[in-house]
């Protein structure tokens, strides 16, 4: 695709597809090659050798071998999510700027509240009272992280929707599910990759997270699973949690810098101006360009009200 | 006695992309220059250029002379000393160039209180005159509002109250009626006319609307991508174009434009 | 004028009466047995009753609804099952820990990324400008918890900095006390300070390449002096919005960061609680934290009505 040539020319893009080939090529690895069980107890704390690559943990536990059997875990979350975002997002964010008025103003403002809630925390408490299992995760950050791109794309879709020749195609009969697959969809659909890949990073690190803390499932090894039985261990065994560590913050990165140099691709000049005049006259500085789509930095509420664009 | 304005072989490219090839041409203190050119022409970065605001990405060349002084290569702190204060630009879309969180007054006071050193209040005094100079209805309660209380003509007038606060010697007008009704375009106009020929203000009036020009300027030059392509008294041009491009603008011009007791003539 | 706020006000209590629906509709929307899976598969008969009487499971869904609203509007936010104490109760010695490890995170985090993120916008080409945003990058992408597993390893010990735990008189042990804040307040406002770098910069880069920043400059205002004079009220503007949003992220942060701190606050109430099956708690504990968070939303537009004057005359 002339997208991952076009991505490949910002620094940005190019370490960040490095970072996921990276990635892919070690949950590749997992499935060809683990040197021993994840699970299998052994001795204990050893360092970096032939044998041990990384090293072995609290209960002797290959490191090499957790680190690659828990890409899989990560690989699985991030293209979940982001999956599953893509499509709520999408849906939502075009039913809600294609249903007339009052139908549209309330999905919207139940998107807005969904967005308010503190997801996370929602996620977690989902995860851990019914069976923290990945596919329980990856619907909790999907529908979370969608919802937020539900929002954006809103706006989007209702600025495509407003052109001229829109108008014009509308006023000759085309129908409005062709409009959407036929101008909408493509229009959005850089935005869309682009967030998408970021919402891949983020559940990335949820799901660590969550792991971290024990409440997943046990029965897969994963990064934060991993980590989690390291922690209390840290202040006399610091050295044990590098590699995992640095596997959890490549891939993440990776993820991150992927949609940057995405965004820097197809979307470079539009936002922040062009040449001479300034740029477009937006109402405020609004939606600076890494408005990224997460419960973490969602596009902010009230800038829309400014913008005018819903409400 | 030296030009006001000269400018020798300017040249602005961004990369290898040349924009503006060689521009050459002078104006005299307190004399008007019409810029006439389609979008793409350079105008606005030869306008900016002068004025020392060019995007970080350009590259310009030559020789740029105001006052006798050079400009070009000037450290940028030196220049905002002569921008509002000799030099003057006013832009060309109104919705944007005001500050929508500021008080019009006391944008239009900044200068001032920049340049000359004028406490708050007196500032605001003058911000006040300066706004009843311009027509804004009901001057005192008029800068207090915000931009976006104002109308897009009257957010114009107050950037020209801005420009003109100090008296500069030379304003740089960029298409500063073309974001408006074409209502308000002749009052602003004239007023712009007005303002330069109180303080005998030189003025740069760039365009794309070849009709506009013989109401404002005394002298023309007209640019095609980059350079120049004719230069000339305005009338002059006008009436007997030699070059092919000013040509096919008058015909184009011509077949859009009111007849002729329609216009407004503003030059007194 | 201030119909604005008004209306805000409105949609802030329908925002909590859709929100207490939801969460409320969450927790039901498990299939099986909730009672359970609350008290687990190895339980007599007569126990998953007992659950079922005081959680009211065996009522309609709409009587359960509205016995629980009954209870929060009078607060009540639920009860342990296990130990009788409501959520309200232990709030008070909980929040001592979380409110202050909240509030100071999120203003170290400001007081770094503020600054930081104006010049790395404005040094945008350079080598530093460029750095920075490069180290906002990573701090995006490292997680909290890596985050304190590393400043535990690196800080903990020094300074008589404890590498968990919290005195157990609270705050009677002032010194004991602050000293157990610091490591986590880092923590968590390196998270913060990470994205709020990031989004500075970026609203900043916004705010100088508007129309309005390039006519200060015709004026005469040199860069800096147009930066301060127009553009930071301007850039403030999403900013504030962020920090509002980043609020709704941040208990998440205080999960993680209780737990591996071994701090006794809201956080890790939580974390037992969803690990005892408690739900009545669990939910009414939700439910207080998704308050909170809409109400600071609120606060927030408060904040945006007094910076911009277009909210304020309703114009767009």
């Amino acid at each position: 695709m002339s997208w991952v040539r076009a991505t490949a020319r910002s620094w940005s893009g190019r370490v960040g597809l490095v970072l996921m080939a990276v990635f892919l090529m070690t949950v590749v690895m997992s499935y060809i090659w683990v040197p021993y069980d994840p699970r299998r107890v052994g001795e204990r704390w050893l360092g970096m050798s032939v044998d041990h690559w990384f090293g072995t943990d609290a209960a002797g536990k290959d490191l090499f071998s957790q680190v690659l059997v828990g890409a899989r875990v990560s690989l699985f979350v991030a293209v979940a999510s982001a999956l599953i975002a893509g499509v709520v997002g999408v849906t939502l964010g075009v039913i809600s700027a294609i249903t007339p008025r009052v139908l549209g103003e309330s999905l919207a403002y139940f998107i807005d509240v969904l967005i308010a809630l503190p997801t996370l925390v929602l996620a977690l408490v989902l995860v851990g009272l019914f069976k923290g299992s990945l596919v329980t995760v990856s619907l909790a950050i999907g529908v979370s992280s969608g919802v937020v791109l539900a929002r954006i794309l809103r706006a989007e879709v209702a600025g495509v929707l407003a052109r001229d020749y829109i108008l014009a195609a509308h006023a000759s009969g085309t129908s409005t599910w062709r409009t959407v697959r036929r101008h909408v969809l493509p229009n959005i659909a850089p935005i869309v990759i682009v967030q998408v890949s970021l919402i891949a990073a983020l559940a990335i690190l949820a799901e660590a997270a969550l792991s971290f803390l024990g409440v997943m499932s046990r029965s897969r090894p994963s990064w934060g699973q991993t980590l989690g039985e390291l922690q209390p261990h840290v202040t006399l065994h610091p050295g044990a949690i590098v590699f995992p560590a640095l596997f959890l913050v490549a891939a993440t990165l990776g993820f991150n810098l992927l949609g940057d140099g995405l965004r820097d691709a197809t979307d470079p000049r539009l936002r922040s101006g062009g040449r001479g005049a300034g740029g477009q006259p937006t109402a405020t500085g609004v939606l600076p360009d890494t408005a990224v789509v997460s419960p973490l930095v969602a596009a902010p509420p009230t800038t829309t009200t400014i913008a005018g664009t819903d409400r | 006695m030296t030009a006001l304005l000269e400018v020798k072989d300017l040249t602005v490219r961004f990369g290898d992309h040349v924009v503006v090839d060689e521009v050459s041409f002078t104006v005299e203190r307190g004399g008007r220059l019409g810029v006439i050119g389609e979008s793409g022409s350079g105008k606005t970065l030869t306008a900016l250029s002068i004025i020392g605001l060019v995007p970080d990405s350009a590259l310009v060349s030559g020789s740029v002379q105001f006052d006798g002084q050079q400009l070009l290569g000037r450290r940028d702190g030196d220049l905002s000393q002569l921008r509002g204060e000799q030099i003057a630009m006013v832009f060309q879309n109104p919705q944007t160039a005001l500050n929508p969180l500021m008080r019009v007054g006391k944008q239009v006071a900044e200068p001032l209180r920049r340049h000359h050193g004028l406490s708050k209040v007196a500032a605001a005094d003058a911000a006040v005159a300066l706004c009843e100079r311009v027509g804004l209805p009901d001057p005192s309660r008029s800068v207090r509002a915000y931009p976006h209380q104002l109308s897009g003509g009257q957010r114009q007038r107050v950037g020209i109250a801005m420009a003109l606060a100090c008296r500069p010697a030379l304003l740089i007008a960029d298409e500063p009626t073309t974001a408006l009704d074409v209502t308000v375009q002749a009052g602003v106009l004239r007023l712009l006319a007005e303002l330069v020929a109180e303080e005998d203000t030189a003025l740069l009036f760039i365009t794309h609307d070849i009709a506009l020009v013989p109401l404002v300027a005394d002298d023309v030059l007209v640019m095609r991508r980059g350079s120049i392509v004719e230069a000339g008294a305005a009338e002059a041009v006008i009436e007997a174009p030699s070059h092919p491009y000013t040509i096919e603008l008058l015909a184009a011009a011509r077949k859009t434009a009111l007849p002729p007791d329609d216009h407004v003539k503003v030059l007194s | 004028m201030a119909w604005f706020l008004v209306r805000r006000l409105g949609l802030l209590v329908l925002a909590l009466f859709v929100a207490s629906v939801i969460v409320f509709a969450l927790l039901r929307l498990v299939p099986g047995d909730l009672a359970v899976v609350i008290a687990g598969t190895e339980v007599t008969p007569e126990r998953l009753a007992t659950i079922r009487a005081e959680l009211g499971l065996d009522r309609p869904l709409l009587a359960q609804y509205f016995d629980w609203m009954g209870g929060v509007l009078t607060g009540d936010f639920g009860r342990s099952a296990l130990t009788g104490s409501t959520v309200t109760s232990q709030l008070g010695e909980k929040l001592a820990v979380t409110a202050p490890l909240v509030i100071s995170s999120t203003i170290v985090a400001l007081a770094f990324a503020v600054p930081l993120g104006v010049y790395a916008a404005m040094r945008r080409n350079k080598a530093d400008g460029v750095g920075l945003s490069a180290i906002g990058q990573l701090g995006i992408a490292v997680p909290q918890f890596l985050v304190a597993m590393i400043l535990i390893a690196l800080l903990a010990g020094s300074w008589g900095l404890p590498s968990q735990g919290f005195p157990r008189q609270g705050w009677d042990e002032f010194g004991r006390a602050t000293r157990s804040l610091v490591l986590p307040t880092l923590t968590l406002a390196a998270a913060q300070g990470a994205i709020l770098l990031r989004f500075v910069r970026s609203s900043t880069l916004d705010v100088l390449n508007q129309d309005y920043m390039r006519t200060a400059r015709a004026k005469g205002l040199t860069r800096v002096e147009a930066l301060f004079a127009h553009g930071l009220r301007n850039a403030s503007i999403p900013v504030v919005s962020v920090v509002g949003v980043q609020l709704a992220s941040l208990f998440a942060g205080i999960v993680v960061i209780e737990s591996v701190f071994n701090l006794p606050g809201v956080g890790q109430m939580l974390l037992r609680d969803i690990g005892n099956r408690d739900f009545d708690k669990v939910q009414g504990t939700v439910l207080l934290i998704s308050v909170v968070v809409l109400v600071i939303g609120f606060l927030v537009d408060v904040a945006q009505f007094l910076i911009d004057p277009r909210l304020r005359d309703g114009a767009r």
